[in-house]
């Protein structure tokens, strides 16, 4: 059956083509075109019927007509998967980018990916150090998280994604992450300045690559985080490594996306992204994770940019409800010249209370989170009512809390890109630092017996 | 009844086979078949479980509960002549299922940890053999719902086995000892027979006599349900918020807490690593009411939302069906379902790959009503037996950007009769349970006043009352403090505001996460509550005695009732805390 070309086309619509009289075709099957000037294009199979078939072209239809040849080639997508992804780059379907040869394969693998099953899950607990302050104290990461990065354009998220990707470590192990890069529709400048931060800190030799830019298909968008993915669950789970997936500008793959449904005539649910839309980002974002049995993990950091700012559009809005948890990154704060600019306030870590504590990070860790985040918060607040009526109408409380907001920002936020703090002293210790000045009487978060061990001027033994 | 005879007419007929004619994701067109609406049907080569859910001319439509990626047209479909149902039975505590009844430790031992397709299980396990005890005899007359035996299926729960609907009759031998769940424990003069274990189609409500007004509060141990908006045995409640403002947590806290005999938790369409938690945690979680693992009493369902989207649908009414079960026993069942929207979407998707004509923002037509039929399936029951049985329903709900104008969040608000509004500011300040005080609402609390003044205190209503009142000052209060600052408004107002406050950070806000402050139980709210009264009191009359503000808000006795509840032995100690408060409160004034 993969054998036969036929040459009937009936209509191409965007990235679609549609034909018929085709012998039975499998859902999902791929698909390649040759066009009449001899080039190819790769295609899977959208919809399938006994009158018609529904293919989506990767690299668009341009140059596509009626007597283009569609083959189907008898199966679904699948990469060839071997330790020699490792310091590999390819390209958005999965092609050698870097001149070197061909992958090796081990084995081919079903890039849809199967779900894992609940079952088989085990919690992620195990804290990873960042070294940046914001992220470690308030939004802790553990391995096996999803945790996204949600910004927006002219914002320094690339900095962050990688700050992480050097600094993140285990504290008290020495397991070393792989990083699965996954490029979606970015610029070739972005492209350069990830692989350029990667080589000089020779982080590449241990990464594997996949790339579309800004000028490669849109629709091939769809597949390449399937490929990163495959690649990361293979190297997780068949050789044992803790994978960490970066994956950058989830918008764009959602724009590719909508452009499938636009061009299919769906039904659009909010603001024109298809209605399977969640489900579509689960199937990407829950391939994270550690299973029973295995020793292997994967750490997710997909970036994604808001459009227009606004967290509530579908995109962030979609992901929010599926990863665990945010870092969101504020404009305001990096035009006040902040780095990293994250507003820790809507930024969330679901994963947290399983990954700090005794014996993790430290017995006073959440306490400590919670009376950060409570003191910023009131803090921000006031900032507001301030410009309304002045600092004089401001009570004791409420003006400590005040300074605490300024303070915060650029003692505890602020740290350079190549400042990497450890949770003990280089964070937690400067928190109470910090907190100390707010009276005690208002910090209620706080357990008294933490107050009595760790505050810089109540600790218990050290008075006079 | 008349639903049990026509599954036994369906399953009499004979099967035929068609094929496949069309694939669109989870929707599959087979024609050369005639089945019934909802029957299901066999799909592909590799026989996956679907769903006919259209007819269509010559056309049957199925959603396929399975990945439907490379099946071709012209595969066979074949017929089954069974509708989608539940296998009944001992055993279904303890066990974590997909969306439609397969145990995932099954699909563990046969796939390995990742889901791959084309396997079925039986929902129960065959085999198993329970120690069945009678508890009729013969020559007794038996209608349906009918406790015919008892099994001890965990440490703290006793299954009993009843008289399937559409079956009654006089025994004619009953059986004691051990029987696995298929073998006949009972049969009847007319020659029927009863196993311990039936079936029953899921979209089907199971019958009872009738249903009764809830007037009994299902206690959850979260002051801010309990004690401002609680929520009764048999009643309806939906949590709508954005992501990240604790519908998940919620849920899990009423599925460990409540005082439910049975809990139903389904996971629709939502993260696996939150299962994995409930799994992980329940088997080591001490019911406060049992004092044994929570896990004994606790069946759960997880369709994750990277699981196929046709079994996400259906996970819906497979745990209701379950819960219903439990009811028919004369238990308080209580069901969790996070998240309804993710169920609706699922249909959403369905709906438009049928090409049926949308409603609001692409949504079926029929949306509001099949939420309105799911929530229908709460209530407190005579059971056919004539027992007392209830299912309360706790919808998660998951609307767009935290915008509750959408059609699921309108749909279920306008069904449901306790409304818990998260509210992402709250849980940005780290205000948890991020629950908005002034936007929700339950509509119980006069049913179960009297409950209340009965068991609890004679002047609960009243406190409550008192407590929310003071909330609702606060709020109006505020705006004028954002015009004019706090230390504007007079003293007794100023009073006010720290007493609000004291609300808000002692009582409303309750850290799941803290081993102590994570449950407290009905008293001990009344309790909390009534010390924040009395410390408006005595304030009130330091500061007429000439007392400053401050000095009274401070006073360290006050500091200690508040840190007080995250320490063991708390209930024991909050009266002596009060009455150290007042006394500290009152020398304030000798003070000055
Ligand atoms: N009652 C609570 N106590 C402490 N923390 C809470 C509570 N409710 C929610 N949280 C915090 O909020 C986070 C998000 O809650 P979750 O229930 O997962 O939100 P949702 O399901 O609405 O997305 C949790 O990970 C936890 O940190
Ligand atoms: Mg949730």
């Amino acid at each position: 059956m993969s054998g036969k070309e036929y040459r009937t086309i009936t209509d191409v619509k965007g990235p679609l083509v549609f034909l018929n009289k085709t012998e039975p075709v499998s859902y999902n099957e791929i698909v390649q075109l040759r066009l009449s000037d001899g080039s190819i294009k790769n295609g899977q199979v959208l919809d399938t019927s006994d009158d018609q078939v529904i293919v989506q072209v990767f690299e668009g239809t341009a140059s596509v007509d009626r007597q283009t040849g569609v083959k189907f080639l008898g199966d679904v997508f699948k990469l060839p998967v071997s330790k020699g992804l490792i310091g590999r780059i390819l390209d958005g379907a999965g092609r050698p980018r870097d001149g070197g040869p061909e992958i090796v394969a081990d084995d081919m693998a079903d890039i849809i990916g199967a779900a894992i099953n609940p079952y088989s899950r085990q919690s992620p607990e195990s804290f990873i150090q960042t070294g940046i302050s914001a992220i470690d104290a308030c939004t802790s990461l553990v391995r096996g998280q999803k945790l996204p990065i949600f910004s927006a354009s002219g914002l320094p998220h690339n900095d962050i994604a990688l700050q992480i990707a050097r600094q993140a470590k285990l504290v008290g192990s020495d397991d070393d992450f792989v990083v699965v890069f996954c490029a979606m529709g970015i610029t070739a400048e972005e492209y350069n300045f990830f692989v350029h931060d990667l080589e000089r800190t020779g982080a590449l030799e241990n990464a594997a690559l996949f790339v579309n830019l800004a000028d490669d298909p849109a629709v091939e968008r769809l597949i390449t985080p399937r490929l990163a993915l495959t690649a990361a669950e293979y190297l997780a789970f068949e050789h044992d490594y803790h994978v960490l997936v970066i994956y950058t500008d989830m918008t764009n793959y959602c724009e590719s996306l909508r452009q499938i449904g636009a061009a299919r005539e769906e039904v659009p649910g909010r603001r024109g992204y298809p209605g399977y839309m969640y489900t579509d980002l689960a199937m990407l974002y829950e391939r994270a994770g550690l299973v029973k049995g295995k020793k292997g993990s994967i750490t997710q950091f997909p970036i994604l940019t808001m459009p227009g700012d606004d967290i509530t559009h579908p995109i962030p809005d979609l992901s929010g409800y599926i990863t665990e948890g945010q870092i969101v990154i504020s404009r305001e704060l990096h035009q006040k010249g902040i780095y990293p600019p994250i507003n820790v306030l809507p930024s969330l870590s679901r994963l947290m209370n399983a990954g700090i504590g005794p014996g993790k990070t430290r017995e006073d860790h959440k306490s400590v989170s919670d009376q950060l985040y409570a003191a910023y918060a009131q803090g921000k607040e006031l900032r507001g009512l301030v410009a309304i009526v002045g600092e004089d109408a401001l009570n004791e409380r409420d003006l400590q809390l005040l300074k605490f907001a300024d303070i915060f920002e650029d003692r505890f936020l602020r740290q350079s890109r190549d400042e990497d703090r450890s949770i003990d002293e280089g964070t937690l210790d400067l928190a109470w630092n910090l907190l100390s000045n707010i009276d005690t009487k208002y910090l209620v978060r706080l357990d008294q017996k933490w107050i009595d061990k760790y505050h810089p001027g109540e600790k218990k033994g050290e008075e006079e | 009844m008349e639903i049990d005879s026509k599954i036994m007419e369906v399953k009499k007929m004979s099967t035929e086979n068609g094929v496949i004619y069309r694939i669109s994701g989870p929707v599959v067109t087979a024609t050369g078949i005639a089945p019934r609406m909802y029957e299901v049907v066999r799909v592909g080569n590799e026989g996956l479980m679907g769903e006919v859910i259209e007819l269509h001319g010559e056309q049957s439509v199925i959603q396929v509960y399975e990945e439907t990626s490379g099946i071709e047209p012209g595969e066979p479909v074949i017929r089954t002549g069974q509708t989608l149902s539940v296998q009944l039975g001992p055993g279904l505590l303890t066990q974590i299922y997909d969306g439609i009844q397969r145990p995932l430790p099954k699909l563990e031992e046969t796939m390995g940890v990742f889901i791959t397709r084309g396997v079925d299980a039986d929902g129960l396990d065959l085999t198993k053999e329970w120690e069945f005890v009678p508890t009729v005899k013969v020559g007794d007359e038996l209608s349906a719902g009918h406790v015919i035996g008892t099994v001890q299926e965990t440490e703290t729960i006793e299954h009993r086995v009843m008289v399937p609907p559409g079956k009654e009759g006089v025994v004619k031998t009953i059986e004691s000892g051990s029987f696995n769940i298929t073998q006949t424990v009972c049969k009847l003069e007319d020659g029927s027979e009863i196993a311990m274990m039936q079936e029953w189609p899921v979209r089907h409500p199971r019958p009872f006599v009738q249903k009764y007004a809830p007037d009994v509060p299902l206690m959850t141990g979260q002051r801010i349900l309990d004690f401002l908006f609680p929520l009764a045995k048999g009643g309806t409640a939906g949590i709508p918020g954005p992501f990240g403002s604790g519908k998940t947590v919620t849920q899990q806290q009423l599925a460990k807490w409540s005082d439910a005999q049975i809990v139903v938790y389904i996971g629709c369409g939502e993260r696996g690593n939150e299962m994995t938690e409930v799994l992980d945690e329940f088997p080591h979680l001490i019911d406060p009411n049992t004092n044994k693992p929570l896990m004994n009493r606790t069946v759960m369902i997880a369709n994750t939302s990277n699981m196929p989207v046709a079994a996400r649908e259906a996970s819906v009414y497979t745990g209701v069906t379950i819960a219903e079960y439990f009811r028919d026993m004369g238990y308080n069942v209580a069901l969790m379902a996070d998240s309804t929207s993710r169920w609706a979407e699922a249909m959403r998707e369905i709906s438009s790959r049928l090409e049926e004509m949308p409603g609001e923002e692409g949504y079926p037509a029929y949306l509001s009503s099949r939420l309105a039929e799911f929530y229908e399936r709460a209530g407190r029951v005579e059971t056919l037996s004539g027992e007392d049985g209830s299912v309360s329903v706790i919808g998660a709900v998951s609307p767009p950007g935290g915008d509750i104008s959408e059609p699921v969040s309108q749909g279920t608000l306008r069904i449901v009769k306790v409304f818990w509004g998260l509210d992402a500011g709250l849980a940005r300040q780290r205000h948890f349970p991020a629950i908005n005080w002034l936007s929700s609402y339950s509509l119980y609390p006069q049913a179960l006043d009297q409950w209340y003044r009965d068991n609890i205190a004679s002047d609960f209503p009243e406190v409550r009352t008192e407590i929310s009142t003071l909330l609702q000052i606060e709020s109006e209060l505020q705006e004028i403090v954002q015009l004019v600052g706090s230390d504007a408004l007079p003293i007794d107002q100023q009073l006010t505001l720290e007493v609000a406050r004291m609300i808000r950070e002692f009582f409303l806000q309750q850290n799941a996460f803290h081993d102590v402050d994570t449950y407290s139980d009905l008293k001990l709210q009344y309790d909390m509550a009534k010390a924040i009264l009395n410390f408006q009191e005595e304030g009130k009359k330091a500061i007429a005695g000439g007392a400053q503000l401050e000095d009274v808000v401070n006073v360290p006795a006050r500091t200690d009732l508040m840190r007080g509840r995250f320490e063991e032995g708390y209930d024991g100690r909050i009266e002596g805390l009060v009455a150290e408060m007042s006394k500290q409160i009152a020398a304030s004034m000798e003070e000055n």
